[in-house]
């Protein structure tokens, strides 16, 4: 194939011996870049085995049944790691909900109705929330957060919500309510950012459409909008999902440390994150530490398997696009 | 058609140089991997000077050995474990520098009873330091370690409760019930029995315990199973037990800080973070029925009368002595009967001796027990006797 143009080539640099033919430059780039790409994906599955091989007595021991079992007794060397799974599917859910609902409510109220003196300065101040270190949140969750919740905002929710079955016990300032908290305040840069260039992507050709259809604004954000930003605020709001799913600091100083299944939104809980944090320095056996690093195991897992199916939702939202609302 | 040709030259030129990369990491990794976080015990001790000390002021309990014995001694040690008495080691390891031996440098990684046992076993630390004594299961791992009780501690139980400022009453029964969850409430009867005068809220007990393995939790757990037979059969002595009840502090200053901020709540915290902090201490009834103050004396008194066993492995909560507190306990310094390097383990023995005799004076200064007359003569004869090297005993007479 002959290229027609007079593109420069790249320097071909013979030098004699076994791989003279291979000495071209540009091709020794590449095989650089190749190789560092291969070298993380190896990475990934290095990590893989290093901890299944470290978790093996606690695989090989209690098998499966871990995954729903709620004992975590270190001396008798019994451990399951419901209570663990259950307070990181729940702080991670509800903060995805708030996050996503806010988040999603601020991008729109930056694109479509904030002035343009205001845009930019509550722009970088979404975006500066999450240059804060995590361990500042999780101190300002203990100092301020935390009596504001057992003082003012507990007692207020449980007696106007103590109906619900998850709403009772006393208001503590630790627990699933303080982490969802602040967890909702760490992934809300995330959504927030995204989102908000999503939704300023969206064409006028689509606003105006259904403007002049007259669609009124919420009609234009709801049907116009909306759905043809929906794959990315999905994507959006899955990398919040990762993020809370993982983060480890800010929970462990909130989370109150209990090896129980929550019952209600105030309980203290565990989540798989925090208790590796607070239980690995001072490992009583070596059971106790082959089963925190099964919980390690697990935790990238479902971190790896959330991460594929934002991939695959986001890919079948695409090919399923309508590209354009009116024909 | 050149581009695929050097597309596919890249990917094998890249499959050899990661396979290359590859290889010379397992190679590195296999050969050097194997340590954990050894603490570097790169001591260079010179030989201890074999002058026999010039001062003969007989120590306590009528031994000719004075307690500056190691005066001459000139060696780096290494120590690992409790947190409990990290206040007063730190105090006393620089004490004894300043004014008995110049020549001896101790440094003491407060990492945990877990970690100071962990790394007696493996060797790794001249001494190790716990709250618990080791469990047969331990000393299986690490034969020939003896035990000495260097001071006393008491665990406080501390709480917050609305209105209340008198000191509660309460008893053991009481305490592992509130801890089991079988009593809820502040006002409950058995709480309100034993503090008639006081006005106890109607409000849940918010009930806080250790997130993390500790000796502290393993004596009052120790107290909850010999005071009550439904904790010992639910839950029984530990150092990281699976609480039925109540959320986590992270070490002392976790359960202090969760107690103080959460409103009636209730925990245990080392006595002397409850004096540090102002905290309400209760009194609890000890085995001759008296409710007992925390204190320092108290303390000590729980170790009166106590038939010693040469391991000094044994529980003093709940002891009949009068006067006794408790929830008390001794902290031990762990360390091989058969000291491998002679000028270490001298320094050691001396070390040990000093702690016992003038070391004590310090104790009470910051808040802990100092261990009584008999449990020191005891401990003068393991020193003198069981301690050795090569077969000769370290402490010269």
């Amino acid at each position: 194939m002959q290229l027609s143009d007079s593109r420069p080539r790249p320097q071909i640099l013979r030098k004699p011996g076994v791989l003279g033919q291979y000495m071209q430059l540009e091709y020794v780039f590449r095989a650089i870049v190749t190789a560092v790409a291969l070298g993380v994906f190896a990475l990934v599955i290095a990590i893989i085995y290093e901890l299944a091989h470290e978790a093996w007595p606690a695989i090989s021991k209690f098998g499966i049944g871990f995954l729903w079992s709620t004992e975590w007794n270190p001396p008798k060397e019994r451990f399951g790691a419901l209570p663990f799974i259950a307070g990181t599917l729940v702080t991670s859910m509800l903060a995805l909900l708030f996050g996503t609902v806010i988040g999603v409510g601020a991008a729109l109220f930056l694109v479509e109705f904030a002035p343009r003196w205001l845009r930019v300065p509550v722009s970088y101040m979404v975006e500066l929330l999450a240059a804060i270190p995590s361990v500042v949140y999780g101190l300002w969750g203990v100092f301020v957060l935390g009596p504001w919740i057992q003082k003012t905002a507990g007692p207020f929710i449980i007696d106007y919500f103590g109906w619900l079955p998850f709403v009772h016990g006393p208001a503590l300032g630790v627990g699933i309510f303080a982490a969802v908290m602040i967890l909702t305040i760490m992934i809300l840069p995330t959504i927030v950012a995204i989102s908000r260039d999503v939704i300023a992507a969206v064409p006028r050709s689509q606003r105006e459409g259904i403007l002049a259809l007259g669609a009124t604004r919420w009609e234009m954000i709801r049907i116009a909008v909306l759905p043809y930003a929906r794959s990315g605020v999905l994507g959006a709001a899955i990398l919040g999902l990762a993020r809370a799913i993982g983060e480890t600091l800010a929970v462990a100083l909130v989370i109150g440390n209990s090896t129980k299944v929550p019952d209600s939104i105030f309980s203290p809980a565990y989540t798989m994150a925090s208790v590796i944090a607070n239980q690995f320095r001072e490992v009583e056996n070596t059971m106790h530490e082959a089963a925190l690093i099964y919980i390690g195991l697990l935790l990238l897992l479902i971190t790896l398997l959330v991460n594929a199916v934002a991939r695959l939702l986001v890919w079948r939202v695409t090919k399923g696009q309508i590209t354009t609302v009116i024909e | 058609m050149i581009e695929r040709k050097w597309r596919l030259r890249s990917l094998g030129a890249a499959s050899i140089a990661l396979l290359a990369a590859g290889t010379l990491v397992l190679a590195a990794c296999g050969g050097g991997g194997s340590s954990g976080q050894t603490p570097t015990a790169g001591a260079k001790t010179t030989t201890g000077a074999a002058t026999k000390p010039a001062s003969t002021t007989p120590a306590g309990g009528g031994s000719t050995i004075p307690s500056n014995v190691g005066k001459d001694d000139k060696a780096q040690l290494t120590g690992a474990g409790a947190t409990f008495p990290n206040p007063l080691y730190t105090r006393w390891f620089s004490d004894y520098k300043a004014s008995i031996a110049t020549g001896v440098e101790v440094n003491y990684q407060s990492i945990g009873s877990g970690g100071g046992v962990k790394q007696i076993t493996e060797k790794t630390v001249d001494f190790g330091a716990s709250d618990a004594p080791m469990s047969d299961d331990e000393l299986k791992k690490a034969p020939g370690i003896q035990h000495i009780p260097t001071t006393l501690g008491a665990v406080v139980i501390t709480y917050n409760v609305d209105g209340v400022s008198a000191p509660l009453k309460l008893d053991g029964d009481t305490v592992a019930k509130i801890y089991l969850g079988k009593i809820k409430k502040w006002n409950d009867a058995a709480i309100a029995s034993q503090n008639s005068g006081v006005t106890l809220p109607d409000a849940e007990i918010v009930v806080v315990h250790r997130s993390d393995g500790s000796g502290t939790s393993f004596v009052f757990t120790d107290y909850l199973s010999k005071v009550s037979k439904d904790w010992e059969s639910a839950v029984g002595t530990s150092k990281n037990p699976q609480w039925p009840e109540g959320l986590g502090g992270q070490g002392n200053d976790g359960v202090t800080q969760q107690v103080k901020q959460n409103r009636n709540s209730i925990g245990y915290v080392e006595l002397l973070f409850a004096v540090k902090n102002n905290l309400p201490a209760a009194q609890l009834k000890n085995k001759s029925g008296e409710y007992i103050t925390p204190t320092t004396e108290t303390t000590s008194a729980a170790a009166n009368g106590v038939a010693l066993p040469d391991d000094y492995r044994i529980s003093i909560v709940d002891s009949p002595a009068k006067g006794a507190y408790p929830i008390a306990s001794f902290t031990y310094v762990l360390l091989y009967k058969d000291q491998k390097d002679a000028a270490k383990g001298k320094a050691l023995v001396d070390l040990l001796w000093w702690a016992v005799h003038d070391g004590q004076k310090t104790t009470t200064e910051l808040n802990y027990a100092p261990l009584p007359k008999e449990v020191v003569a005891k401990i003068e004869q393991t020193l003198a006797t069981a301690i050795t090297s090569g077969g000769q005993p370290l402490l010269k007479q």
